[in-house]
């Protein structure tokens, strides 16, 4: 005891803006594509976007960049976008009959669906962060490969792992890459969207919406007692 | 099971003969989930030679429910109470993480009062945890009983405490988007204070009765080194990593809450042992009075809860955020993604001990068996937050 | 010294176990079915239904909006609107609950309920030595288990139950004296046409509503 000190500085550094850090990134890794993701709520993280191919060149920037120096991946996580049509409309002038006019035209665009990885990245040297890095799948079921960042950060280790195990993005790279959270024999991945949970129902007394639907695939629902639609337990033995 | 056979397989293992039979050979024992001493239902796969630890994997999943799931199918309310059962010791931090992300997700504003509510409730939390802490770290070490009926006997004071103020004692559900629920009473701030006061008289008995115990010392010095490079690429967070002297603190580092306004210390370690681990704790604590003191102090009387916060129907903005804070066990951080729903499209928690678990391995290579064990309980692990 | 440090911590052992017979701060346990400590106000476990007067049908609270069944993190309530409507507190006729079901196995006394509903119906209960031989039907509590009188809900929360009652008075009180300034000045409206009506000695025009109705 006795021997223990306290911390004296609690300086720290602010952190150069995104668009500042994506022209660094520019000019040190060539052939970088990447792209500022807005964001609208009022927090204001904006995100950077990165291409897989550069992807780890340009981890390893941030990780030793003096002035950036990312030493702390704190959070690293996955998310599905399911394939969505976009709606929009503009307004065309064009001529009808000689006169102007104007009329709306409405187009759809349909952006195929993928999986994304976020790193949230912090200093823990310069005390500053945090800078958020994504990237993205090619698609949802063939092209779900992205680079692993665990030889730059260690932290990202097990949280590739549960991003493996519950959203199926292959890290290339990554030492071990097994299922953390489901067991071995598990075949599906259970945070994606479009999941559909096996139909392992339990009889409960209260089913409502969805669990009714499915509890009376398996019980019969309960005679006229009340005009609840509640499900009756099976006769044991 | 298949799984630990596979994993085990792919451990390099030395060629068995008959004729060298134990002879070189790695034991491979499988510790968990139902140890006395893995904290809840957790396992690790170890490889022995004689009693040296040569390999170790740690097997999670059994407590896993599928948390972020039921987030993103509960509404931004619904997922309160749920944070509660994700560390089960300190649900008031867990709590305010989420709350805070969710606040800075929607930019609702925070009324002066709950600030304050907010920052005695997490030091509450912080010295039930980690007093709690010590105490099952001696009883893994075979201090059977004594410390940790200790421990909990002061703990039971602050769950009390919350059990008055929230309603239940460990699944407290208080904090709210923009606010506390309830507004506590004078005599409840005059009764935190005066535990807040006694516990130092805790702490300094609890010093004597362990901390200078040279068989606590002898089992905890130089068990479980861990240098500040490795801790900080691992992603360690809290008290873990402090001991190893990285001085990196959230309440000092991003300033949230209201802790700009308190004059406190960050204790730093040396070796990073688990000794100093243990002491992390100890000081830690002492800090946290003096926070609590300055805080009933400054406390002023006024609305706990925002009026434009909404309850029902609560809808951000499509964007997303993500807030972290200083968790008794390390960075506790919630990302959010909203989509405009009343339910977000991602939830996502980021737990410190699982991730405070990744270089779990490297700490206990060359250790004994029963020094695994302290290594572990060292790490301050809880499985609802691990395994989620 | 080797060894201070154990005897040290010997000594605080000594002087718990010698305290516990003289302090009570020290002496913690308490012989729980035997001794009881007290529940504080706040203490919260599972829901129950308020009912006013002395009829747990006549006066339920609860006029079925479902918000607390759609609000219920773990969808544990379960409630049937019914077909009629009878008279609430306020008088008002309103729809009640035909089957209101709490599985407190599912529950998690967060009190969500209680904080979305808008009618203070439901709050939470104290009891808690709710074991029971089954698992489904026994702790699946009914609108009967459910429904408790207000008079037992000021017993167990006396401060929240005195605000709530206050409240719904204040309410009440204010809804009544709306009401009247609304028919005032209806009937002032009425009158100041009928004024208007026999100053110019005209007939009231076909759509305006005869005095007597715009002042019911």
């Amino acid at each position: 005891m006795g021997s223990f000190d306290f911390a004296r500085d609690d300086s720290f550094f602010v952190m150069e803006s995104l668009d500042q850090i994506k022209s660094r990134i520019e000019a040190a890794v060539p052939g970088a594509k990447i792209e500022i993701v807005q964001n609208g709520s009022p927090s204001q993280q904006r995100s950077l976007l990165i291409d897989n191919e550069h992807a780890v060149a340009i981890a390893r920037f941030l990780r030793v960049d003096p002035a950036l120096c990312l030493d702390f991946c704190s959070n690293v996580t996955g998310i599905d976008w399911l394939d969505r049509v976009v709606k929009k409309t503009t307004k065309v002038k064009t001529l009808v009959d000689g006169q102007e006019k104007e009329i709306v035209e409405t187009t759809e665009e349909k952006i195929p669906g993928y999986l994304e990885a976020v790193y949230h990245l912090y200093s823990m040297t310069h005390k500053h962060g945090p800078v958020i890095v994504r990237m993205r799948t090619a698609d949802r079921a063939e092209g779900t490969r992205l680079p692993s960042f665990t030889p730059i950060w260690r932290s990202a280790e097990f949280q590739e792992r549960e991003i493996f195990d519950l959203y199926g993005i292959h890290f290339e790279g990554h030492p071990d890459l097994r299922r953390i959270l489901m067991w071995d024999e598990f075949e599906d991945y259970p945070m994606r969207k479009d999941y559909r949970e096996p139909d392992d129902y339990e009889w409960e007394p209260t089913p409502h919406d969805a669990v009714l639907e499915k509890a009376k695939q398996h019980y019969t629902p309960r005679p006229e007692l009340d005009g609840a639609e509640a499900i009756v337990e099976p006769l044991k033995g | 099971m298949s799984a630990t056979i596979e994993t085990l397989e792919a451990m390099e293992r030395p060629p068995v003969s008959m004729a060298s039979r134990l002879q070189g050979e790695l034991l491979e024992v499988s510790m968990g989930p139902q140890h006395p001493s893995t904290h809840g239902v957790f396992r690790m796969n170890v490889a022995l030679e004689g009693e040296i630890v040569r390999k170790l994997k740690p097997v999670f999943g059994y407590l896993h429910r599928n948390h972020e799931k039921i987030g993103e199918n509960t509404s931004y309310l619904g997922s309160m109470p749920y944070t509660d059962r994700l560390d089960y010791f300190c649900s008031m931090t867990n709590n305010w993480a989420y709350a805070l992300s969710v606040e800075k997700l929607a930019g609702i504003e925070v009324p002066e009062r709950a600030e304050y509510l907010r920052v005695i409730l997490a030091e509450l939390t912080r010295l039930q945890n980690h007093a709690s802490l010590l105490g099952f770290l001696l009883s893994d070490m075979g201090a059977w009983g004594t410390p940790l009926m200790y421990a909990f006997r002061e703990r039971e004071k602050i769950l009390d405490l919350f059990e008055s103020l929230a309603g239940s004692r460990m699944m407290c559900d208080y904090m709210r988007f923009g606010g506390c629920r309830v507004d506590p009473s004078d005599e409840w701030l005059a009764q935190a204070k005066q535990i807040a006061e006694r516990f130092p008289k805790f702490l300094d008995e609890f010093e004597d009765l362990i901390l200078g115990n040279e068989i606590v010392i002898g089992r905890t010095q130089n068990v479980g080194k861990l240098s500040a490079e490795l801790a900080v690429n691992a992603g360690i967070t809290g008290p873990m990593l402090r001991a190893c002297g990285v001085n990196y603190d959230i309440r000092k580092v991003d300033g949230y809450g209201f802790y700009p306004r308190f004059k406190f210390r960050i204790p730093l370690g040396e070796h990073g042992d688990t000794y100093d681990r243990l002491m992390m704790r100890a000081l830690e604590m002492r800090e946290s009075v003096q926070i609590l003191k300055q805080a009933f102090a400054q406390v002023q009387p006024g609305p706990v809860m925002n009026p434009k916060a909404k309850i029902r129907a609560f809808r951000p903005p499509v964007g997303e955020a993500y807030g972290h804070i200083e968790a008794p066990k390390g960075e506790l951080g919630f990302y959010l993604i909203s989509d405009g729903s009343p339910n977000p499209y991602r939830y996502r928690v980021r737990p410190p001990s699982f991730i405070n678990l990744t270089i779990l391995e490297d700490m206990c290579l060359g250790h004994t068996v029963a020094d695994v064990m302290v290594i572990l309980g060292s790490v301050d692990i809880v499985m609802g937050e691990v395994d989620r | 010294m080797i060894g201070t440090g154990i005897l040290k911590g010997m000594a605080v052992t000594a002087r718990n176990f010698v305290g516990s017979y003289f302090e009570k701060d020290r002496l913690i346990t308490v012989q729980y079915p035997e001794e009881r400590v007290p529940l504080p106000e706040n203490y919260r476990n599972f829901p129950f239904l308020i009912y006013d007067g002395n009829d747990s049908h006549a006066g339920l609270r609860c006029v079925a909006c479902k918000i607390c069944e759609k609000e219920c993190p773990p969808q544990c309530i379960y409630i049937v609107k019914s077909d009629d409507k009878k008279p609430d507190y306020m008088g008002k006729p309103q729809f009640y609950a035909k089957v209101f079901d709490i599985d407190i196995s599912v529950c998690m006394s967060c009190k969500i309920c209680v904080e979305v509903c808008p009618f203070e119906a439901i709050k939470m209960d104290k009891e808690f030595e709710l074991s029971q031989r089954e698992r489904f039907n026994h702790l699946l509590l009914r609108k009967n288990d459910l429904a408790k009188s207000n008079e037992y809900y000021h017993r167990i929360h006396p401060v929240e139950a005195a605000s709530v009652d206050k409240g719904l008075a204040d309410a009440a009180a204010a809804a009544e004296a709306k009401k009247k300034a609304a028919a005032e000045a209806a009937a002032k409206a009425a009158a100041a046409k009928a004024a208007v009506a026999k100053a110019t000695e005209t007939k009231p025009s076909p759509d305006a509503p005869p005095p007597s109705q715009a002042s019911s």
